[in-house]
């Protein structure tokens, strides 16, 4: 039997085995999880959770599914922040500064105070790619960024307003889109296809049976 | 720095760093096509006859199916004695969209597209779904030295040539535009400095074709499909299942009964053309195998298309990913993706040895690291017998840093239990990851209920009998966005007559007709993990 410990889950007294996740621990005291929970692994954001060990001023963000209990941990799960999402059409848009004075203006208003960073459920340097975005360096504030989940603790701690992981999200994409080169064999190869230049190839596989292909399929070279 | 592993364990890592060496010089052996099938026969959980049941009532009647699904196939519709008015619906759009994850996003991106006034219904959040999970990448045949033609083989053969030719073609036809889509609407693939797409193997391609975003690339094209969802003012009503199928009197897709998850409020939502975009279901836990899925993933698609009259395909086939985690207990069943295989990491037993090549298909595989186990060549953990991914290869191979640079989500999971898998190996066994079969379609994406598209995971006959890697974000992105083109299109065309929930009636007449006596009700909607006292 795993060693006991307790914990307080909003507050309230549960004694669960100390190899649980947090999530687990809610679900081992007896919730049925709806909100707070979603690929279970570190991946989607929606177990955003803020805790503290007793007696000690120390905030910790966390994700829930990822984080193992610990004795006198506080919890408050926040399944949902107020983020600011600002609607724009990427075919329109430009990697330019002013965009992001336009739709993120608040980062300017950053006060260098670092909670974000502090706060991040990744570890990530949430400021540093914060400044990148007010620099219009968004290829850099991508890589920085590029593990975000989205969850908005970081933001939940901003004195500025600031809703990090939507800058972020428009730095990826405007890098993505237009910074990055373009993949001349990729766009060679949609046109080929639209073109035809497959349409033999394909009807004369798609006729052969079912053994002409184990034949093929099983013989075929595999690219070292 | 010290592990969490036993003395046992760390005993046996010296033996297998003992071999590392050796095995960098060598790749191990392929299978013979006839040793593939005997394995499979023997070890792979497909062929555990006891874990699957008969289908007695509906389309696949007579048909097996894994036992957990028949049960809820033939369970209690949950608008059981309900006194619904359908005629005053909460919602009526053109096309309703069910499913808030890669396919459904696509979908309604399309739709939308189209001009079709759209909806998303899901319930849990836009982006909770086996999408957002998805790491290794995804396939498209976009080098000089491939092909559709060569995509397909690789395609077919993987499915053990069970596939739906149509739905290949389609597949690896429309892969490069696909992931040219994507990377239009600003998803940050992994390029070289020339722009060139960095891709390389899965297991059973011939070509090196997969295509990533680092060990995020399931997540990275959700996180810019919910904000192009976004973008176009889609309206998304979270938190709110679709529990019933609504049709029209002449047997269209008109709509569904919807559920919010949290106030229990119940909700009419009419539609001209429906899809069902509702992913897995990994979580029904077949044959007692943990799973690498989200939350949600529980069938709920297949229980409201079998009950509405649509047939399913391959419903008895399912993928259990060869590397899911065996210790420790935190992450058990979490996903360990093949691209740690496709940058070298070998299987190796508890004496160092690597029993089988890296990169069979995911069943062999599977299948393989089964009977390794079976044989008591494990090793042995608190948790489970598992088997070595040898990760420290990945840097020895390809230079320090590169494992931190390319598989960040993997480092970071390990790292939160103090597990360095730069500098030891690490314990997988296989885990319950995907569905290959699902609803029936056709090639413009409409099951055999007229109006009722499908997409995704939920959709049978793509990957026959199993799938490849980084052919399930390739089939969502491609499927999915089908599907919206098609509903966007078929919508203003479509004039709805009364709707009706008669066929749930009459599934349900013709399951009492049958014997079935059960007090469960359907679809899942979610598993319940509390603690059972």
């Amino acid at each position: 039997m795993d060693e006991m410990i307790n914990v307080y889950l909003y507050g309230k007294k549960y004694s669960v085995p100390a190899s649980l996740t947090i999530m687990e621990a809610f679900e081992y005291s007896g919730y049925q999880l709806v909100r707070g929970c979603g690929c279970r692994n570190g991946f989607c954001g929606a177990c955003a959770t803020i805790y503290r060990i007793k007696g000690e001023n120390t905030l910790h963000g966390c994700l829930a599914c990822s984080t193992k209990v610990e004795k006198d941990m506080c919890v408050a799960s926040l399944p949902f922040f107020p983020l600011e999402k600002k609607i724009y059409t990427i075919e329109e848009i430009k990697p330019t500064q002013e965009i992001m004075m336009q739709l993120y203006p608040e980062i300017y208003a950053c006060i260098g105070c670092n909670a974000c960073t502090k706060a991040c459920t990744q570890q990530l340097n949430v400021m540093q790619y914060i400044a990148y975005a007010q620099r219009a360096e968004y290829e850099k504030c991508a890589e920085e960024s590029f593990d975000c989940v989205m969850c908005g603790v970081c933001s939940s701690r901003c004195p500025a307003g600031i809703s990090h992981p939507q800058v972020a999200l428009l730095a990826r994409r405007l890098t993505g889109k237009y910074i990055k080169p373009e993949a001349k064999h990729l766009t060679q190869r949609v046109g080929e296809i639209a073109d035809g230049a497959f349409d033999g190839a394909m009807a004369d596989i798609m006729g052969k049976s079912v053994d002409e292909l184990k034949e093929m399929y099983n013989t075929r070279v595999i690219e070292k | 720095m010290s592990f969490p592993y036993t003395e046992e364990m760390m005993e046996s890592i010296k033996k297998v760093e003992a071999t590392r060496a050796a095995r960098m010089a060598t790749e191990p052996r392929r299978m013979t096509a006839e040793e593939k099938d005997a394995l499979l026969e023997k070890y792979h959980p497909d062929y555990n006859l006891d874990s699957f049941a008969e289908i007695i009532v509906g389309p696949n009647k007579g048909q097996k199916a894994p036992k957990e699904l028949v049960e809820l196939l033939q369970a209690n519709s949950r608008v059981k004695g309900m006194d619904l008015d359908l005629t005053n619906p909460d919602y009526d759009v053109d096309v309703l969209v069910i499913g808030g994850g890669g396919a459904g996003s696509s979908a309604a991106i399309e739709a939308n597209e189209a001009g079709a006034n759209v909806m998303i219904v899901t319930k849990l959040r836009i982006g909770d779904a086996n999408t957002m999970m998805a790491e290794g990448g995804i396939q498209a045949a976009d080098k000089e030295n491939d092909s559709p033609a060569q995509h397909y083989l690789d395609v077919m053969g993987g499915g053990h040539f069970a596939n739906v030719p149509e739905l290949v073609k389609k597949l690896v036809c429309d892969g490069p535009s696909a992931v040219n889509w994507l990377n239009k609407l600003g998803v940050l693939f992994d390029k070289d400095e020339n722009g060139n797409m960095i891709t390389t193997h899965g297991g059973g391609t011939s070509r090196k074709r997969m295509h990533a975003a680092a060990d995020y690339s399931g997540a990275e094209i959700m996180r810019v499909l919910r904000d192009e969802v976004q973008n176009r003012n889609i309206p998304v009503v979270d938190f709110t299942a679709a529990i019933e199928l609504i049709k029209d009197t002449e047997g269209k897709a008109a709509g569904a009964v919807l559920q919010n998850m949290e106030t229990g409020e119940i909700l009419i939502a009419r539609a001209k053309c429906v899809v069902i975009a509702t992913g897995g279901a990994g979580r029904l836990h077949y044959q007692g195998f943990p799973t690498s899925n989200h939350y949600g993933a529980t069938a709920d698609g297949l229980v409201l298309a079998y009950r509405a009259g649509a047939s399913l395909l391959y419903q008895d086939t399912l993928q259990y990913h060869p590397t899911g985690v065996a210790f420790p207990s935190q992450i058990y069943g979490a996903l360990v993706t093949e691209k740690v295989r496709s940058m070298g990491a070998m299987f190796c037993n508890a004496e160092g040895e690597a029993f089988m090549h890296p990169l069979e298909t995911r069943d062999v595989a599977a299948s393989g690291v089964i009977r390794e186990v079976a044989r008591g060549n494990g090793v042995h953990t608190p948790l489970r017998d598992g088997i070595w991914l040898d990760t420290p290869m990945i840097d020895a191979i390809h230079g320090e840093g590169t494992l931190e640079k390319r598989l960040p989500g993997m480092l970071r999971m390990y790292m939160r239990y103090d597990i360095d898998m730069r500098k030891v190996p690490i314990v997988i066994y296989p885990t319950l990851h995907y569905q290959n079969g699902g609803i029936h379609i056709t090639e413009d994406g409409m099951s055999d209920i007229e109006n009722l598209y499908v997409a995704g995971e939920a959709v049978g006959g793509i990957h026959g009998r199993n799938r490849l890697m980084g052919n399930s974000l390739l089939d969502i992105i491609v499927f999915g966005r089908n599907a919206g083109q098609q509903a966007g299109k078929k919508c203003k065309e479509v004039t709805l007559a009364e709707p009706t929930l008669s066929h749930v009636d009459s599934f349900a007449a013709e399951c009492a007709e049958a014997g079935i006596k059960t007090d469960v009700v359907s679809p899942k909607v979610l598993p319940d993990y509390r603690r059972q006292k």
